[in-house]
């Protein structure tokens, strides 16, 4: 019986999908049966981040009202074995699917996959929770912005109030030098804020911007920072105790110093 | 050391601890409207606790969230609890 999570944020513009996307790709690279499924009904995007608009089918509002079956709307991502996408309907708006449709539909699904991973759409209405029905746990992605943090907080307590609790954070799109200029929440000031547990970090890398241009999934970029955080964020979701680096290191003259010797060490997020 | 360290370190305030301190306060208040059952849980523990020392008015007991005006036009959260006293029990003389 695989496992149902959902990828929320409250706030648009954070990076939900991509991070559904890379999560996803990461996690089939690494041998696991996942499914992506695309819960932003009438305003899709996973199917354009991972490249797949030009396969869709079937979508998920079709599923759930039994125009066709659940296997005829998965689409196979080629690129990688285990992988695949179940659409959202671009065309219905989001009253088309109940919670308790929802429901059903990760329960067919997790019997299928190892990993279930649900795009929740921004906002807290009924495409949240239509999102969130059929979760088990859940990922809270923000970025380190007054804005983002706030609605990530309400979010976190919604989830509580739907018995998701203890869900996890990525802050996404994090930026180094400003964190170390003092302009940025660190990782410490977001969790302190929020007070869940960190799932991963992943830093500003405009790889991601030229992935998602040409419809890969960043991970493939063996090169980008980001590619990599989303790998760790995969492996600890596998379980594996994979640390996180903290990024806001005292750039104090023995800090320094220190940066210099460990230079040799791979860098992880 | 920790001075010379200081004398080459900024010394105005950080825009991060502003964010910090600003989302801080807005998410006690966030918080505390999520749900309208948070005071009502709170006021419930509140009453179990003083029960044990006093008999209160549990009709009467008031509590809310208040915005408490500082020196430097400011403001603090607190949370404010009015609990009418009917009798406080005798307790013995005081332990400890």
């Amino acid at each position: 019986m695989g496992e149902v999570i959902v990828i929320t944020s409250g706030k648009g513009g954070v990076g939900k999908t991509t991070t559904t996307a890379n999560i996803g790709a990461a996690l089939a690279l690494a041998g696991k049966k996942v499914v992506l499924v695309d819960a932003d009904i009438g305003l899709r995007n996973l199917d354009v981040v991972m490249g797949l608009e030009n396969r869709i089918v079937y979508d998920l509002v079709d599923v759930v009202e039994k125009v066709c079956r659940l296997k005829q709307a998965l689409i196979k991502d080629k690129r990688f074995e285990g992988l695949y996408l179940l659409p959202a309907a671009q065309t219905k708006d989001k009253t088309a699917v109940s919670p308790q449709q929802m429901q059903e539909l990760c329960q067919q699904l997790k019997e299928e996959f190892d990993y279930v991973l649900i795009d929740c759409p921004a906002g807290i209405e009924q495409g949240f929770k239509n999102a969130i029905a059929g979760a088990n746990s859940a990922i809270v992605v923000t970025v380190p912005e007054v804005s983002a943090v706030r609605d990530a907080d309400r979010i976190i307590g919604l989830l509580a109030a739907n018995e998701l609790m203890d869900p996890k954070l990525i802050i996404n799109r994090i930026r180094i030098d400003m964190v170390k200029r003092g302009d940025m929440m660190n990782i410490d000031d977001t969790i302190d804020i929020l007070g869940i547990d960190l799932l991963g970090v992943v830093p500003d890398d405009e790889k991601v911007v030229i992935s998602t241009n040409k419809g890969e999934p960043v991970v493939l970029d063996e090169g980008s920072l980001a590619g990599q955080a989303y790998k760790n964020i995969a492996r600890r979701l596998m379980g594996e105790n994979v640390p996180i680096m903290d990024l806001e290191m005292d750039e104090g003259f023995l800090a320094k110093l220190k940066r210099w010797f460990s230079m040799s060490k791979k860098r992880s997020y | 050391m920790i001075d010379l360290f200081k004398f080459f370190g900024k010394e105005e305030s950080k825009s991060k601890d502003i964010a910090k301190e600003r989302l801080k306060l807005v998410l006690i208040h966030d918080r505390a409207n999520i749900s309208p059952k948070f005071l009502d849980m709170i006021k419930d523990d509140i009453i179990k606790v003083i029960s044990n020392y006093m008999e209160i008015e549990e009709a009467g007991l008031d509590i809310r969230l208040s915005r408490i005006p500082q020196e430097d036009d400011t403001y603090s959260t607190a949370l404010v609890a009015n609990i009418p006293i009917r009798r406080v029990k005798n307790m013995g003389p005081n332990r400890g």
